[in-house]
């Protein structure tokens, strides 16, 4: 094989270091001295910052909301992705493909669409705004990794193990507890990492179907637009890149392990 | 152990039942997500249209909940006919400045690294993709501010003319990059970038190494090559990616509000409806822009082949 130019080797490399160089500055910045500006360098460093991100009330608050409706929606949407995936295995029925298109469809269209959709469908309805309104939005867009997720693996398996399974006796929920669902316990896992992690940072379809209420993502939004508290902000973006970072890697780790199996 | 063939042969009622009627098995498995999907999120998108052709009272400014043609005569007014062309085209400009940075990573991910190696380039483009977002934007709040990383760089080059000449710029400039067109350009590139990357190394993985090896067997230079064999099958994947890019530039409005000089997007017009100015009717029926918008955009794509390489 021929090896890679180095006009090629350098671009490749600086498109690489575009894509992660900005991040490492919200880093650095959560440790500046400087309260009031970005100045680079930062005149000195201090982990102040941190101990005051943690005792302040609003934030844990903040953070507690966005914990909660990551994993209810991400409960909600593997069930919901399952049950389609299982019923798309191997059936064609009528409205198979418009079926697929609705849970293609709230990733597929920009996320505005979805939030002023379920916006106006709560204006109609003349519904307030709860912690359900917020965990209808984001399981809604979370479906559709769950989905994909189950359904490439359930692709990948026989149904004859099922046939198999009742022919040698075992009830419905023990072939699902003890043949089925092992076979989809890993992209349910992976699935539903995924769509954690996109749930916990979501801002768009969130502020459509919050209200008031304050999760991490809003809360980081409104001290943007109104610069206050600036260093725990910085605290607080690094804390949302991590806690979304640990998922992602371990769900790649993982379906590329079972991948490989 | 349970000896489960000593049990009365109609222990497995249930199971043998459904194994006869799939449709029945059908129904059951897909009442609950046909009532969500459909019924929520399509009535959702169906109240969306029906909320278009409300008003608002121009007096009292209440909701008024008649059939009206009035909230989307607003809609093409001339001011917003402006702001739908300044989002298209920075969606096509962010496109176009995607296709061209993804490209050289996606080749290299394709024809030459090895398969540990593609693995973790693989993630370092995922995790982007899937993570932080809104921290993404925010960190080039960091670099482009007047006192950040670029103006300090720029000053330890002495390029400061350069960075002025861009600034003094007409149409792209503005007092500091944080607040200038190109700032924003900068970062919606930044942000859809990942999109772009996974397309095109899709593609070009399909591309098969004898096909090269062929051409060059038949005396074509690498440029032609790239020209007449690698761009071509390549297609697909920059039509899939320019789908992502274009349409999720199309419906942004959390970049433009914390990057730029605030001028209004499609996102961020909609955005305001809803919110400020507390105008749901005019917000829904806007919002029908980008979905046109996108649909005519997903026709073209289609034609170059892009839902083979989604």
């Amino acid at each position: 094989m021929r090896k890679a130019g180095w006009g090629l080797k350098t671009a490749a490399a600086l498109t690489l270091l575009f894509l992660h160089i900005p991040i490492l500055f919200v880093f650095l910045y959560a440790f500046t001295t400087d309260e009031a500006s970005f100045r680079f360098p930062p005149p000195g460093y201090t982990t102040e910052w941190f101990s005051l991100a943690f005792s302040r009330t609003d934030i844990r608050a903040a953070v507690s909301l966005s914990l909660r409706v990551a994993l209810v929606a991400t409960m909600v949407a593997l069930v919901l992705g399952t049950l389609v995936a299982a019923a798309v295995w191997r059936t064609r029925f009528f409205g198979r493909n418009a079926l697929s298109l609705f849970i293609i469809l709230p990733i597929a269209l920009p996320g505005i669409i979805t939030g002023i959709a379920l916006r106006s469908a709560i204006n109609l309805a003349d519904l307030s705004f709860s912690f359900w309104t917020l965990v209808v939005g984001h399981a809604t867009f979370c479906v559709a990794i769950t989905y994909n997720n189950v359904i490439a693996r359930m692709r990948r398996t026989s149904p004859n193990i099922l046939e198999a399974s009742m022919d040698l006796g075992a009830r419905g929920w023990q072939t699902f507890r003890h043949v089925l669902f092992p076979q989809l316990a890993p992209a349910m896992l992976v699935g539903g990492m995924l769509a954690f992690a996109l749930s916990f940072d979501e801002i768009i379809v969130t502020t459509f179907t919050a209200g008031n209420q304050q999760t991490l993502p809003i809360w980081i939004f409104s001290s943007l637009v109104r610069p206050r508290n600036r260093p725990v902000t910085n605290v607080v973006a690094v804390f949302v890149v991590l806690i979304t970072l640990v998922p992602i890697i371990l769900a790649q780790r993982y379906s590329r392990r079972s991948d490989e199996a | 152990m349970t000896d489960l063939s000593s049990k009365p042969p109609g222990h497995n009622r249930w199971a043998t039942f459904l194994y006869g009627r799939p449709r029945v098995r059908l129904a059951l498995l897909l009442a609950i997500p046909v009532v969500w999907l459909v019924g929520v999120y399509g009535g959702s998108l169906a109240s969306l249209l029906v909320q278009s052709f409300y008003r608002l009272n121009p007096f009292s400014g209440t909701l008024e909940r008649v059939f009206s043609f009035d909230t989307w005569a607003a809609v093409f007014t001339d001011a917003n006919v402006a702001v739908m062309i300044r989002t298209v085209t920075m969606a096509a400009a962010v496109t176009a400045a995607s296709v061209v940075i993804a490209f050289p990573l996606a080749y290299y991910m394709a024809r030459y690294a090895t398969s540990r190696m593609k693995a973790l380039l693989v993630l370092a483009v995922l995790v982007p993709l899937w993570s932080s977002y809104l921290v993404r934007v925010y960190s080039w709040k960091l670099i482009l501010a007047a006192d950040g990383i670029i103006n300090w760089f720029v000053e330890r080059i002495g390029a400061d003319a350069v960075l002025q000449a861009l600034l003094d710029a007409p149409g792209i400039g503005g007092p500091s990059l944080s607040i200038s067109i190109f700032g924003q350009f900068v970062v919606f590139t930044y942000i859809w970038l990942p999109y772009m990357v996974l397309p095109i190394h899709a593609s070009l993985e399909r591309v098969p190494r004898s096909l090269l090896e062929a051409s060059a067997d038949l005396g074509a230079q690498p440029a032609t090559t790239f020209r007449k064999v690698t761009w071509p099958m390549a297609i697909p994947g920059v039509a899939a990616g320019s789908i992502f890019t274009f349409s999720l530039t199309l419906g942004d409005y959390i970049i433009p509000t914390i990057i730029g000089d605030s001028s209004p997007f499609i996102g961020l017009a909609i955005y305001t409806q809803q919110g400020v100015a507390g105008n749901l009717p005019l917000a829904a029926a806007f919002s029908f822009v980008p979905i046109a918008v996108m649909t005519v955009y997903l026709t073209v794509a289609r034609r170059f082949g892009a839902f083979e390489a989604l």
